[in-house]
């Protein structure tokens, strides 16, 4: 995901279920439409709650990495 | 976001299943559903205004885990169950309602609960707002 611009990050691991999701929720609320976020994740159930939940309010997951044994999903606010 | 209802009664008062049942609620919230907690009970009593910040009952089936579980939370900084309702109830729409039978039997009034405590209604109310949607006993 080198060439996407990430326009805020929030490093949530050591959070457990269902920080990182709540913390996602947020960043989301308080962004801009067409703004591209970073969220890390070190929790078990957050790497499917976090997709779950960008396909239930209908942004974008534009990808996730590995990031130094978790994983940083990129999203991009569509509404 | 959307008309999905999630309807938890919360009859018990000890952290274990105060955790689950809060965890539900905020999940249930934060994937967009209308979620309503109906205290009764022990649960209600775990709602008495600061009662939370001391509370560290535990389930007596699992008696045992209640030290080192209590011990795992704090050392792993997981949220207090009351903080994970307050995130719910602002990052989504979910409502705690207190039992009326339960206020009554043990002479509560609104004042002597939590702030996030809403409204006192019957299980008849309970009933109808868990109408068409999924219905949990914790």
């Amino acid at each position: 995901m080198e060439n996407v611009e990430i326009t805020k990050e929030s490093d949530a691991r050591g959070s457990f279920c269902p920080g990182p999701l709540m913390e996602l929720i947020r960043m989301v609320r308080d962004a801009e439409v067409g703004d591209v976020l970073a969220v890390i994740s070190s929790d078990a159930g957050s790497q499917k709650d976090l997709p779950a939940w960008v396909a239930k309010a209908k942004h974008e997951l534009l990808g996730q990495e590995d990031f130094e044994g978790a994983v940083r999903f990129i999203i991009k606010k569509s509404h | 976001m959307s008309e999905e209802k999630m309807s938890i009664v919360l009859f018990s008062g000890t952290v274990d299943k105060l955790m689950a049942a809060s965890i539900i609620a905020v999940g249930a919230s934060a994937m967009g559903k209308k979620v309503t907690v109906f205290l009764t009970f022990y649960g209600l009593m775990a709602f008495r205004k600061g009662d939370w910040q001391t509370n560290t009952r535990f389930s007596k089936d699992f008696e045992e885990m209640a030290e080192p579980a209590m011990a795992a939370m704090k050392e792993k900084n997981v949220p207090n169950w009351m903080n994970m309702l307050n995130d719910a109830a602002e990052v989504g729409d979910l409502t705690i309602k207190a039992c009326g039978m339960t206020m009554d039997l043990f002479g509560l009034e609104m004042e002597h609960l939590e702030p996030i405590v809403e409204e006192v209604t019957g299980v008849g109310t309970f009933v109808q707002d868990a109408e068409g949607g999924q219905t949990m006993f914790i």
